[in-house]
């Protein structure tokens, strides 16, 4: 294990799906290489039901991919030894445990790893202050609104401090205005310490305004990287004002020209099944 | 408050029919040729009601009360746990679910009453042969709602806890159990009602304390009366028990949504 190893190596993944009912088997992803450096912000952009969440479930190790490896910081992924400890993962869907308060789910973690109730609580709470959530550490995950329970998804990953954070489609059910602050607020958090992200999204804007790196899938099935853009626009970003400068424009249809094509092929593949 | 009125105004006027259909005398006989027929096969509410107040008040009933709830608990409190811990168990391992799955169907289709003579000979006349009828009936209900709930369980969710680091046991306390727990109490009301059935069907069939052996000796000598007398007071006792879980139930899961829940500022 060496420092310089990238935060995160697909070498030539594959996962295919067993058919349904003995039909032919199902290859979402197929011959996947792609890196997330050290400290680096990359995300992941692709037509809908194109794979990007079967990616993002290997780089967990919740999956083990039917061929080629996966490793994190140099250490290959073993589905036997469980999942990618130092991973964090927001997923799309509601993930948080009904049963629990606020505060409780933030601390899930930290009690999974047996730290003290007291000591828990108290970054508990530091962390819903970080979050915008003081004061609603006792309130069950119903009775928050969307973006609230977001955001406590949020803290109830970073208060683990993962060396990098997965994200699924986190902000896809919120409102456009939500969205973008919730945007602000990830970037903020992130540039506090810098961690490594792989961030998947279908939104091309948001996968730009949040970048380092934008990797571009083709459509399904046997999806795999066919385009890696830099994003050098300068940072801190304000994502709702970078996505007006012309910077961000011209790399808009750089990366909108490779992606088009995909996204037409996932339209057609759709309206025919 | 209105519905409950309503609700007492609906209990008084079925007695009230039930009374003045079999007081001797009070109506002209419209189906049975004398005047005390109603009577003998329907009994008489006030008279039911003073065959409770008697029991009550001589304390009569209080040791056959007594025996009939232990094994009414004893029958809920093993069925569930045991549905419990056999459901958690079947759900998590699919083998072990495999196997027994035809076994289980078996047991659960089985008329399990049937077994009470088999659990008499097994177990004697005392309690330990109500209660184990009880736990064949309670076992199925908790145990099929559990298997459920466990299967059910948003894979999402376990995801989420495995990324935080959950162990396999702490997967089971803090994702699976909570998780089933609300069809365990959906289930719980029904395994109340039938671990009564349990009781009292065992003390129907040999038995020489409990209310159901009071029921059968007054059936004996066709005391209707008392009959009616016992049938009340085991609903009446079954509402409570029904009761008591309903609060344990409103207390372990404040955390469900309540249909158009708002705060009360």
């Amino acid at each position: 294990m060496t420092s310089t190893a990238p935060a995160l190596a697909f070498d030539d993944v594959t996962c295919r799906f067993a058919g349904r009912d003995g039909g032919p088997a199902y290859t979402a992803v197929a011959n996947a290489t792609l890196t997330v450096g050290v400290g680096e912000f990359v995300s992941v952009v692709g037509p809908t039901g194109c794979g990007k969440s079967t990616l993002l479930n290997v780089a967990a190790g919740l999956l083990a991919p039917s061929s080629g490896t996966i490793s994190a910081f140099g250490e290959k992924l073993v589905a036997a030894d469980g999942v990618n400890r130092r991973a964090g993962y927001m997923f799309q869907a509601d993930a948080l445990m009904p049963w629990r308060t606020g505060i409780d789910n933030v601390i899930a973690g930290l009690d999974f790893r047996g730290v003290p109730r007291s000591e828990a609580r108290q970054r508990g709470e530091e962390w819903l202050r970080r979050v915008g959530l003081a004061g609603f550490g006792d309130r069950y995950p119903h009775q928050m609104s969307g973006g609230m329970r977001k955001r406590l998804a949020l803290a109830q990953t970073l208060i683990l401090s993962p060396d990098i954070l997965l994200m699924d489609e986190p902000f896809s059910a919120l409102d456009v205005q939500t969205r973008q602050l919730m945007e602000n607020e990830l970037l903020a958090l992130w540039a506090e310490d810098r961690k490594s992200v792989l961030f998947i999204t279908h939104d091309l804007e948001e996968a730009i305004a949040l970048s380092d790196r934008v990797i571009v899938l083709s459509a399904g099935p046997g999806t795999r990287p066919i385009g890696d853009f830099r994003i050098d626009l300068p940072r801190p970003r304000d994502v709702s004002e970078i996505r007006m400068t012309p910077a961000f424009l011209d790399l808009h249809r750089v990366i909108w020209a490779a992606m088009k094509e995909e996204v037409l092929k996932a339209y057609q593949a759709q309206k025919a099944a | 408050m209105k519905l409950r009125i309503l609700q007492f105004t609906v209990l008084a006027v079925l007695i009230m029919l039930w009374h003045v259909s079999t007081k001797p005398g009070l109506l002209p006989n419209f189906y049975f040729e004398q005047d005390n027929r109603a009577a003998f096969f329907f009994g008489e509410p006030v008279k039911v009601f003073w065959v409770i107040v008697d029991w009550f008040t001589s304390f009569e009933i209080f040791p056959h009360l007594g025996v009939t709830l232990l094994e009414t608990m004893l029958g809920f409190v093993i069925g569930s746990v045991g549905g419990l811990g056999i459901g958690l168990w079947l759900a998590l391992s699919n083998t072990a679910s495999a196997v027994m799955e035809p076994y289980i169907k078996g047991f659960n289709s089985m008329p399990r009453v049937v077994l009470a003579p088999i659990f008499a000979v097994w177990f004697g006349l005392g309690i330990w042969s109500k209660v184990a009828l009880g736990v064949t009936l309670v076992f199925f209900v908790v145990f099929f709602n559990v298997y459920q709930g466990v299967r059910e369980v948003s894979p999402t969710l376990l995801a989420n806890a495995r990324m935080l680091g959950a162990s396999r046991g702490q997967l089971l306390r803090s994702i699976y159990l909570p998780s089933a727990m609300s069809w365990v109490f959906a289930s719980l009301h029904n395994a109340v009602g039938l671990a009564f059935v349990g009781a009292v069907v065992g003390e129907y069939l040999g038995s020489s304390q409990g209310v159901g052996y009071l029921i059968l000796q007054a059936e004996g000598t066709f005391d209707i009366n008392t009959v009616f007398a016992g049938i009340i007071v085991l609903t009446a006792f079954a509402l409570v028990l029904d009761a008591v879980v309903g609060m344990v139930e409103r207390r372990l899961m404040t955390w469900q949504p309540r249909a158009s829940e708002t705060e009360k500022v």
